[in-house]
């Protein structure tokens, strides 16, 4: 941790949909920026420095887009960043910018992560055919469905468990105005209904394809004592890696997630995930995700994630709320997802999330991002007062 | 070429008919424009015309709206010659001059090119217009380039040939109807999108260790490796074990019989052009002898019949080449399902 008090001090995002055609991506990543500026009772003029996130370039064919966005940005003549960790990005971005500040380089940082998925195809862009290699011709779902059928296996969960969150993410994101989908006719028939893309994998099992931008302010300690609004006090930041490949790997609970978790509640005094946290905002791309990330990042006993979710544990009634805006399931412009999960934790510590508000108690909340074949993973955790 | 020199393969990179660009409020100005042959620039909060137009005021990041026509006629600030042009890379595919060609009316000069016979008629501050192609859909090429402007030529009309090559045969197609690609373009409404080929060409090394296991390939045998104080084997090898950096020096040939430790049944059409018909099986399958999966397709059983555990064997092309895709897939061997215990590390 550096020495300086940090805290999230503006959030803005865009309106999530599969295709903003009316604006450059310039044009989206600003959108998003300002509302963080308002939010934080700044503008441009007041930023030090600002730092960008997307995933892979192949997805909207801009190399370099970070330079392109600068005066979008407001960033000339300061320093720039851009950040890439695949689908964790938007995390290790917050995170970046928020060592910036705690560092004591900089007080007040403009942090951005955008993905225009309407500019080309992901599925595309992630399983770009190589010379010499075995092509992977079953996209990013294809990838994952294989782990999720041997998490099944290894933990006896019933079929209908994704389902349910697949069901429980869409309810909540019907209160969440940002949120790409809005399905308030889904039902548990409905997801079972639905085209089973990768076997155990339905359609509506899985995150849709969105144009979106996400936007933090974040400051030092004295410049968020001065802010308009309330504060996210940062209280632990975290990223690990590990190898897509290598003997022994765990690819189901990977050891660079439990690390990575263990790492940031040390820093912010989490020892009973369950209890310590309000809510959690955690990168579910596919329903069966929760539970297997329930598992890996300590909600519970390894084999016992799907009985949490099974319980309505995760639903935003529920004793331990996960995704109450909706997640990944229900918005997903790959680059900035991670750092909505950064931001919606801001956002319910800050009491400024709205009609998914969830009740206080602890008053902190974990956000997470994964990427790769689930080998990135940024964390962190943020309060409503300052840390130790 | 020894049979040891790592192996080279040239590979374009290349997203199927192109990005769909949205391209924002200024440059839709700009091409709406360049399509009426008109060349739009935008003020800035200095007063100063920039052209093409920015989105954002470069100097402050502040909103800009105020858009002005430019030129037509322009002055060329400083150039240089290109003597060669490549095909397929260069707009014109005869000698030309890279420039900066300052339009009447606007502060900044933009990058084109001017179209003379040769080195000799260009110099700075000639007097320059632009020359419109004929079939102008509201991209960059409308205005195909700059030539030297004479006495009485502000009226000058759309030349009627082209410079030829690129600029006509293969101009992008232009997006005009939010995502649809093809069809007339529509010359009334303003351009919101466009199409944007880009291409990437590669030679592609596969490096040392690879290269040894493709050459295994074409001998229809898998070749793993493992560092010398490990008895992990990896398949495919990347020259190193992952999770200490050794070399893996030794050679270890694996499979070609394996178990299926997991998988998938994918019923998505079209996800790669080597995809085989749904519903298909891709599975990660642990070669006897490895210690990493394999992630490949079975084939040679109905998809509900494949489970963990199944044995399989690899199928090879009949053309064997050092190429993993020469492996073609999977099918069942006949032997008793391996136990769930003796997998389950890998799955």
């Amino acid at each position: 941790m550096g020495s300086v008090r940090t805290a999230v001090i503006g959030v803005g995002q865009t309106r999530h949909v599969s295709a903003r055609h009316d604006v450059s991506i310039a044009g989206l990543v600003r959108e998003a920026a300002l509302e963080a500026l308002e939010d934080a009772g700044m503008d441009f003029g007041d930023i030090d420095a600002v730092v960008v996130g997307k995933a892979p370039d192949t997805f909207e064919g801009v190399v370099m887009p970070e330079l392109y966005l600068a005066d979008a940005l407001g960033a000339v003549g300061k320093p720039l960043l851009r950040v890439h960790t695949a689908g964790s990005v938007g995390g290790s971005t917050a995170i970046v910018a928020a060592k910036l500040v705690m560092s004591g380089i900089h007080k007040r940082v403009l942090t951005v992560s955008f993905e225009k998925q309407s500019e080309s195809n992901a599925t595309w862009g992630l399983s770009v055919s190589m010379p010499f290699s075995a092509p992977l011709v079953a996209g990013a779902g294809g990838y994952f469905a294989p782990i999720i059928r041997a998490y099944m296996a290894r933990s006896n969960a019933p079929r209908h468990i994704g389902h349910l969150v697949a069901v429980k993410d869409r309810l909540a994101a019907l209160r969440n105005p940002k949120a790409h989908l809005h399905l308030p006719d889904i039902d548990l028939k409905a997801v079972e209904e639905s085209f089973l893309l990768w076997d155990p994998l339905r359609y509506l099992d899985t995150c849709p394809s969105s144009d979106g931008a996400m936007a933090l302010v974040i400051g030092a300690e004295d410049v968020a004592d001065a802010a308009p609004n309330p504060s996210a006090w940062i209280h632990g930041t975290a990223m690990r890696s590990e190898p897509t490949m290598f003997a022994g790997r765990d690819q189901v609970n990977p050891q660079a997630g439990k690390d990575c978790a263990a790492d940031v509640y040390a820093q912010a005094g989490i020892t009973n995930p369950r209890d310590d946290f309000d809510c959690a905002e955690v990168y579910v791309p596919f329903s069966w995700y929760e539970p297997m990330w329930l598992e890996n990042l300590g909600f519970c006993a390894e084999g016992d994630g799907w009985k949490l979710t099974e319980a309505g544990a995760t639903a935003p009634d529920g004793d331990i709320p996960w995704n109450p805006s909706g997640g990944v399931l229900s918005s997903n412009p790959i680059g900035a997802s991670g750092m909505i999960r950064f931001g919606e934790a801001a956002q319910q510590v800050r009491q400024r999330a709205g009609d998914y508000q969830v009740e206080l108690k602890t008053g902190k909340a974990l956000g997470h991002a994964y990427g790769g074949g689930s080998q990135f993973f940024s964390m962190w955790v943020v309060g409503n007062e300052k840390p130790a | 070429m020894t049979s040891t020199e790592p192996l080279i393969e040239h590979h374009v990179l290349e997203y199927p008919g192109g990005y769909t660009r949205s391209v924002g409020p200024a440059i839709s100005r700009y091409l709406t424009g360049l399509r009426a042959g008109k060349i739009i620039g935008v003020r800035i909060g200095d007063g100063r015309v920039m052209v093409p137009p920015t989105e954002y005021d470069p100097e402050t990041g502040g909103a800009i709206d105020e858009y002005v026509e430019v030129g037509p006629a322009g002055t060329v600030v400083c150039w240089t010659w290109v003597s060669e042009p490549r095909a397929g890379r260069h707009h014109l595919t005869k000698p030309f001059a890279f420039a900066l060609v300052r339009p009447d009316g606007a502060d900044v000069p933009m990058v084109h090119v001017v179209d003379v016979a040769s080195a000799d008629e260009m110099s700075v501050g000639m007097r320059v217009m632009p020359r419109w192609a004929d079939d102008r859909v509201g991209y960059v090429t409308d205005l195909d380039a700059w030539v030297p402007m004479s006495d009485g030529d502000m009226a000058r009309t759309p030349s009627p040939q082209r410079s030829g090559g690129r600029a006509g045969a293969e101009r992008a197609p232009v997006d005009q109807s939010d995502g649809a690609a093809s069809g007339a373009p529509d010359l009334t409404e303003p351009v919101t999108g466009i199409t944007v080929p880009i291409r990437l060409e590669y030679e592609i090394n596969a490096g040392v260790a690879a290269s040894k296991y493709l050459r295994g390939m074409a001998e229809g045998r898998i070749l793993g490796q493992r560092a010398v104080d490990s008895d992990k084997v990896y398949v495919p090898p990347r020259g190193s074990d992952p999770t200490t950096g050794a070399p893996t020096e030794i050679e270890v040939e694996v499979g070609p019989n394996g178990t299926v430790t997991t998988f998938c049944v994918t019923n998505i059409p079209g996800l790669s052009e080597l995809a085989p018909p749904v519903p298909y099986v891709s599975a990660q399958i642990l070669l006897d002898g490895a210690n990493t999966p394999w992630l490949g397709l079975v084939q040679g059983i109905a998809v509900d019949d494949v489970r963990m555990g199944l044995r399989v064997r690899a199928v090879w092309d009949e053309n064997l080449r050092p190429d993993a895709r020469c492996l073609k897939w999977f099918e069942p061997n006949g032997e008793p399902d391996a136990p769930y215990e003796s997998y389950r590390e890998y799955a």
